[in-house]
């Protein structure tokens, strides 16, 4: 049997303002290690707001959730925050990079929280990801100095920083262009194959899914395919 | 742990918003340089005030009092010892001014390892002639040399020399008020009627200003020798005892102490003096509400920019909560924010307080008032700048502890979510 690193529960969610509505409906699928897995769905369907719970930023939910089969609900949130730190690589739609420091500080920022490794090391794997990725030259321009295609593409190193167990992206092509598209899709999928990295990514790019390993597809806050 | 990554974080945030930083810090700035001036002026001036009267007043001071005998003799006889004893019209008695035992009581006094110097004092009244009017005075026969180290006495003698007193023969220092009723210049002769009777001719030395009228007006000093000669008793006559203490609190104590052990009446400065110390107070009270007000106002501007900086970064804020940053994390973010802007603002403020003082210390203050005083009073006492510097932390602390909670509350869901 192989490694089980995201499992879902029965996950139920409603928002309550203004009114009660269900968003998410007795969610309950798993993640095994070295999977590339596609969320799909309409606007709206609460793939997000599932993404969101999978990543522990978001505690207001029924259910149980495991990440590396460690239970994660009902966790403080400095524990949560250390997990997040220590397991989790993310990557948004937009690229969220802190403008107040350098790409290669940007990469090495979770790095440091980790604190496993000594700041020349920490420096060292950073630029060891920028390489990966092909975008070492940028490392000492400020992080909005670069183009979009190249922030995101920062981002992706910045996940990769701690060795997580899983990547989430949050429509991490969503606003780039085809072109750029391609790129981050090319790196997902050699991150896949090469390096046996689990993904997670949220999307609603049909073409982008369906060369993904496997697509779980939502709709009205519930799991019909997967 | 994560206390330099911290810092670097902090760092980063502040610089961004240089322009920013430096209009929050200046305002600190501001106050505490405002709040050092002030409280340094406003204690100079205490200080000066009260020297005016406490430099030079004795902190225990030993004398006879005229007063009747609280013990009449009735009372000690043991024929009566059982009875009621009525008397009527009791008056003070032949007592002397003159110190009993005045040598050993100095000696006595002079060996206490609490006081720093003891003067003898004679004080007589006199009339001084001018053509047909005679004019009320006091002479003040003193020690002069003891009198000007201990209370400061030639700082007050404003022409001529305090010295001179003592080194002249039949010589006298007149009150600047009473040398002007008196027409009198530095080496004039004056003429003085004893109570006695007598009449005595006086060379004028000096003149003395204590920056109070009244009391120039109707004061003079004179050597105790020529004050003796004056009243015609022997050189062991005096009447006051002035006693300087290392530290002033003691007063009451020692007066207490020598009121029993020397038999004697005996005044401590506090209780000759108290109008000083509620006056002083009151000043010292109001500078620090200034003080602290200018501070609080400071404190509401660091507030402000911290909570649009907050407003600002919520990007920044979402992003390092989403790659493991705790709610505590950020919290410390942005209370380091607020405490550097207050100690890098506090210190220039201590050193612009410093500059300010020194500008005061050096602008002419000349007053006919006080004779000693050319510049204003500045008291560079380090505890200003000690309560200054704390204050700065604190109110900047406060300033910093609200918006930094929320920061350490945003939720990144709602942020990465709501774009």
């Amino acid at each position: 049997m192989q490694d089980i690193i995201l499992e879902a529960r029965h996950i139920n969610k409603e928002f309550h303002d203004p009114v009660t509505v269900q968003v998410l409906t007795d969610i309950t699928f798993s993640v095994n290690k070295g999977e590339f897995v596609s969320v799909i769905g309409k606007s709206g369907c609460g793939k997000s707001t599932l993404l969101y719970i999978l990543s522990t930023m978001d505690t207001d939910y029924e259910g149980e959730l495991l990440i590396d089969q460690e239970l994660m609900t009902g966790r403080s949130d400095a524990e949560l925050a250390r997990v997040r730190n220590e397991k989790i690589g993310f990557v948004f739609q937009f690229h969220y990079l802190l403008n107040e420091f350098t790409v290669l500080r940007n990469v090495m920022l979770p790095g440091l929280k980790l604190n496993r490794y000594s700041e020349e090391e920490v420096e060292h794997r950073a630029m060891e990801r920028l390489k990966m990725l092909g975008i070492e030259h940028l490392a000492v321009q400020k992080a909005y100095r670069i183009s979009g295609g190249e922030k995101q593409r920062v981002a992706i190193a910045r996940a990769l920083i701690n060795d997580p167990h899983i990547i989430m992206g949050d429509e991490p092509t969503g606003n780039l262009d085809t072109k750029n598209s391609e790129h981050v899709f090319e790196i997902f999928k050699e991150l896949a194959e090469l390096h046996n990295q689990t993904l997670l990514i949220v999307t609603h790019d049909q073409s982008f899914a369906e060369r993904s390993g496997r697509i779980i597809e939502m709709e009205d806050g519930r799991i019909i395919r997967h | 742990m994560n206390t330099k990554l911290i810092f670097g974080i902090a760092k980063s945030l502040l610089l961004a918003r240089l322009g920013q930083t430096l209009v929050a810090a200046v305002g600190v700035t501001f106050s505490i340089a405002m709040f050092i001036t002030l409280l340094s002026f406003m204690n100079g001036l205490n200080d000066l005030l009260d020297g005016l009267i406490l430099n030079r007043t004795p902190h225990v001071r030993l004398y006879n009092e005229i007063k009747p005998s609280e013990n009449q003799p009735v009372n000690e006889s043991p024929e009566y010892a059982n009875s009621y004893n009525f008397i009527s019209s009791v008056k003070s008695g032949i007592s002397r001014q003159e110190i009993y035992n005045s040598g050993p009581i100095i000696q006595a006094v002079k060996t206490d390892p609490r006081v720093v110097g003891v003067a003898p004092k004679l004080t007589t009244q006199v009339f001084f002639n001018e053509g047909t009017i005679d004019i009320t005075g006091v002479i003040n026969g003193v020690d002069v040399e003891e009198e000007m180290r201990l209370f400061n006495f030639q700082d007050y003698v404003t022409a001529g020399s305090a010295i001179d007193a003592k080194n002249v023969a039949n010589s006298i220092i007149l009150g600047k008020g009473l040398a002007d009723i008196l027409v009198a210049d530095i080496g004039d002769v004056v003429q003085v009627t004893t109570v006695e009777g007598e009449r005595f001719p006086l060379k004028v030395v000096g003149y003395f200003q204590s920056g109070i009228q009244e009391i120039d007006k109707v004061q003079s000093y004179a050597s105790i020798v020529t004050t003796q000669k004056l009243e015609g008793k022997p050189a062991n006559y005096i009447t006051d005892i002035q006693v300087k203490l290392q530290d002033l609190k003691m007063a009451p104590a020692v007066a207490q102490e020598y009121r029993q052990k020397f038999d004697i009446d005996a005044e401590d400065i506090q209780t000759a003096n108290a109008q000083f110390e509620t006056g002083s107070n009151i000043r010292t009270i109001i500078s620090y509400a200034v003080g602290v007000t200018l501070l609080v106002v400071a404190g509401f501007g660091i507030f402000n920019i911290l909570n649009m900086m907050i407003y600002e970064k919520m990007d920044s804020i979402a992003i390092l909560k989403a790659t493991g940053f705790s709610g505590r994390d950020v919290n410390r973010v942005f209370l380091l924010i607020s405490m550097s802007i207050g100690f890098f603002g506090g210190m220039v403020g201590l050193v612009f307080g410093f500059i300010f003082s020194v500008i005061i210390d050096n602008i002419p203050f000349n007053t006919a008032a006080l004779p000693t005083i050319k510049t204003y009073p500045v008291d560079y006492s380090p505890v200003f700048y000690f309560i200054g510097g704390t204050f700065s932390l604190i109110t900047t602390y406060l300033a910093g502890f609200f918006p930094a909670r929320k920061a350490s509350r945003v939720d990144p869901v709602e942020i990465i979510r709501g774009k």
